[in-house]
This record gives C-alpha cells, structure tokens and sequence, in this order.
C-alpha cells in the first residue's frame, strides 16, 4: 500500500517502502511495505529471528536500511521500549528519578524539573499503579513493579506512536492485564501503538491489526484475517529457513 | 601541613565524586589503569624539564588521553573489549614509564613521581589541584543528568539524544586530569586510593547517586586528615598514611554501613531467622 510518499499522507503515522533491514551478512527484514495507519494499534507477530526487534529498531534510526525508505510523520520521534533493556537494576536511584528520565525531550540535560512535569509524573505512577513507590529505591521493585515503572516511563515521552518489544516477557498475568489496559487507553487517545508480541490469545483480544513477519511479511491486516493457522505455519517454516 | 591539607582535601573532594561514577560504571580497575597509563607522559616532562609541574601535567594529559583515545578506538574497532584493550595499553605505558624515569633520575626522584610529595606541595602544585578539582565539579554538575543516564541506561539514553559520546569523552577527560592533578600529591601509584576508597566505601551509608557522591568527598578529605596527623604523630610516609586511613574507612563501611554492611546483612538474617522460629513453632 506504497501510495504516494511525497505528498501528505496524513493518515499514516509509519510508512514503509518496500524496506529490507539487516546486515552484510544477514538480511533480517526484506522487502517489507505497508503504513501503520495514526492511531492504529497493531501486533507485531512472528517467530524468533523474524525480524521484529530489527523492524522496530530500524524505525527508530538505529539500523540503516540496506534498501527501500521508513517514512515518518508526526512531530515527534516514536518512544520505544526494547526488548528487556539492560540497564542498570542495581544502580542507586529512586524509583521516581528513574520515571522522571521519559521527560528529556522537554526538559533536557539542565532544564529544571518543573511543575508540570512533576504532574505528569505523578499521573504516569498513579496510571500504573506505583503511586506511593516514588521514593523506594528502583533496586527494590519485583519485576512486574519495574515493568510498571518501564511504562511510566515511556508514558512520559508523550509521544504521537509508542513501539514496545515484548514488553509483557518475565511479568505476571495481573501485571500483563493491568499494563494492556493502559496500552488501550494511550490508543483511545489517539495514539498509535505497535506492540511485539509472543501471546497470540492477547493478540487475538485486543489488537485490531497485526503484522505477521518471518524475515518478510506473511501478512499485514486485520488480526482475524491473519491470523490464520496456514499464515502461522508459513511463518514458521519461513523463519526455519525451509523457503517454499 | 595545612598546605599539604589544603591540596590533598582539593583533591579528594573531586575525586570521591569522580570515584563514585567509576565504581557505578565498573570502571574501578579502568581508574588506577589511567593512572598507571599516564606515567610515561609524566616521565618524559620530568626528562625534559626535571621536576617541572608543568611539563610532567602537560606530559601526563597527553599520554592519558593517547591511552584513552586508543584504547576505545581497538575497542570500537576490533573485536576487542573495552577492559582488555586498555589493560593491554596501560600495561606498556607503564613499563614505558618506569623504564624512562629509572633511565634518567635517581631511585628518590622516582620515588616521588611514584608516591607523590604531599608534604612538599608548592603554591603552584596546590593551585593546580584546587583549580583542576573546581573545574572537575564544575563540569560534572553540568553533565550530572546525561553521566547519570549513561551509567544507568545508554540504550535509553542514545534513544533520546546524542549526548552520550560526548558525555562518555568528558568523563574520561575529566578522570584524566584529576589524576594528573593528583599525582603531585599522592603520586601516580596511590592517587586512585583516593579517588575508589571512599566511593566505595559511600556505597555503604547512602541510596542514592548524590549521596554517595557527598559522603564520598566528605569521606576522603577526613582520610586526608587523619592520614596527614598519622604521618606527623607516627612518622610515616604520608601518601600511604593517607590511603590506609582511606582504607580503614572502606573496612568500618563494609562491615557497619547502613545500606548492606555485613552487620546489618547478618542483623536481617538473623531477625529472618526468629521470625520463621517463632512461626513454626506456634504451628507445633
């Protein structure tokens, strides 16, 4: 659905052109086309070493495409949460100083702390859930109480699209419920969300659009139609190398 | 004596802050590395110019900064890792270094590019120190949010802004020219003491990144003082005198410090230990 890319496309939040990512030696996304439409919500589905984390990284600038074109809209950059980033656990700093770093776009290395940002703080722990764990040291949260604090995070940015890669891993079924309902409240405002996901039982529930990827797109649409065991199959054989 | 204070207190309150990043980065062994590392550069402005403080720091920045840059450069480039490359390059800059001052000086002139001349702090060395751990905390209060986001989170970090690269630079640079510094004082062999002890030891007392930093300060200018009087009353060398007493904090922190001291650790276990009892034995 390659439409014109130089003219307005106002509808789309993410174009990509016929796009392949991936290395010399390992070509990891090929000739992938099709928009993320602004406010959609879409799962991106598919084996391990299909591709997912190396989509979502490239739209992010961080992989070169080795060929076809990522078109952004919007006025701000994606927020992105990686796949269990490895950041410090253990380096000595409040759960609220951790929270507060989603604002650097707007408060930077030296602007203070003011205020607003103070509000929105408080209004990204109380979404999700961690209202009175501002002061308790980040080494001290369970692993779903820091995937909460991920979130809040990331909600800081407040961002037009927000991708996360498999941010529901090591965290517990409360937790996933809690936190996807926060996912489909920040798309009932509008926002555009791609989530990569394992759990096809979530995705067939809440997610209106997937993208089934194995190295190149087996399907990009609506999830019922995608979602189809034949497509599931096709992926798998495709990611195992067996090319039909 | 109050200008031997005076410089080794300058020193100390730049580089416990510095120290603190450096064990928050797992950079510990990197530090006494760059310290060895500059030896050469040292060496050759004491060649050049005897005991010149200008040409051995001028000398020192360079091969500092020569180590650094290269040892990231085989880092980046190579399929070699950030600690191997600059064990390697630190290792023959120091060889390097021990082998030229030998060549020219005296086993006494060694010994005090080795172990520093606290006692023997001119103005000008004392000026130095003072306007080198000023700017150093200068500096690091300027980049204090991006330092700290690099420690904790690069990945979040490169996401949001460019700062990173830079901001990894001038924490080197900054380490670099503490350490220059502080060779005048405690000499290039224990001017790390100063710099890891305390920041290590701060990781006991406090929970946050600040406040380590503060104790850590606090921590080596009282190191410094107690060091001087041991050196006085006792008549021993300072600079060692200086990084015991660092030491003997270290050892007071591990073991009584509130936040993970060995006391308190084995407090918690055993106040863990009465619990269960006592719920086992109302369950009998």
């Amino acid at each position: 659905m390659a439409a014109n890319p130089r003219q307005e496309a106002p509808h789309a939040a993410i174009e990509l052109e016929e796009l392949s990512l991936g290395w010399r030696d390992k070509v990891a996304v090929r000739d992938l086309g099709g928009t993320f439409p602004r406010g959609s919500l879409t799962a991106l589905v598919g084996p391990n070493g299909a591709g997912k984390s190396t989509l979502l990284r490239g739209i992010m600038g961080w992989v070169t495409p080795l060929s076809g074109r990522i078109c952004l809209t919007g006025d701000s950059a994606p927020a992105f949460m990686p796949q269990q980033g490895d950041f410090d656990r253990t380096f000595p700093i409040s759960t609220h100083d951790f929270v507060a770093m989603g604002a650097w776009r707007r408060v930077g290395p030296w602007k203070g702390f003011g205020r607003s940002e103070r509000d929105r703080l408080e209004h990204a722990l109380q979404a999700v859930g961690l209202s009175d764990f501002g002061r308790r040291p980040l080494a001290t949260l369970s692993g779903g109480q820091l995937q909460r604090a991920l979130f809040a995070r990331l909600m800081l940015h407040d961002a037009d699209t927000y991708m996360l890669d498999e941010p529901f891993s090591a965290v517990d079924r409360a937790t996933t419920e809690d936190l996807m309902k926060l996912l489909l409240d920040w798309n009932h405002a509008g926002k555009t969300v791609i989530v990569v996901l394992h759990d096809l039982d979530l995705v067939r529930r809440h997610f209106p659009q997937t993208l089934l990827l194995a190295g190149q797109c087996v399907g990009w649409g609506d999830t019922g139609e995608i979602l189809t065991p034949e497509n599931l199959h096709l992926a798998r054989h495709l990611c195992a190398g067996d090319y039909l | 004596m109050r200008r031997a204070l005076a410089g080794a207190s300058a020193l100390a309150m730049a580089a416990g802050p510095l120290g603190v990043f450096l064990v928050l980065r797992r950079m510990s062994l990197m530090g006494d590395a760059m310290a060895h590392a500059i030896l050469p550069g040292v060496a050759v402005g004491f060649l050049t110019a005897g005991l010149s403080i200008t040409a051995m720091t001028v000398g020192g920045m360079v091969t500092g900064l020569a180590v650094a840059l290269l040892a990231a450069a085989v880092a980046r480039l190579t399929p070699q890792r950030e600690d191997a490359s600059f064990a390697a390059f630190y290792l023959v800059s120091l060889g390097v270094g021990v082998l030229l001052i030998s060549l020219k000086g005296g086993n006494t002139e060694l010994l005090h590019v080795l172990f520093g001349t606290v006692l023997g702090l001119d103005d000008a060395a004392l000026i130095l120190v003072s306007a080198t751990s000023s700017l150093a905390l200068l500096v690091m209060a300027l980049i204090f949010r991006p330092l700290v986001m690099e420690c904790l989170d690069p990945l979040f970090l490169r996401s949001e802004s460019n700062m990173g690269p830079v901001v990894h630079m001038a924490f080197l640079l900054l380490l670099v020219m503490t350490l220059v510094a502080g060779f005048q004082v405690l000499g290039t062999l224990m001017v790390v003491g100063i710099m890891m002890l305390p920041a290590a030891a701060a990781r006991f007392w406090a929970a946050s990144a600040m406040g380590q930093m503060a104790l850590a300060a606090i921590g080596g200018v009282f190191a410094s003082y107690v060091g001087l009087l041991l050196s006085y009353y006792a008549n021993v060398p300072a600079s060692p005198a200086i990084i015991l007493s660092a030491g003997i904090v270290y050892f007071l922190s591990v073991t009584f410090g509130t936040q993970g001291g060995l006391w308190q650790v084995a407090r918690q276990a055993r106040a863990r230990r009465l619990r269960l009892s006592r719920i086992s034995g109302r369950d009998n």
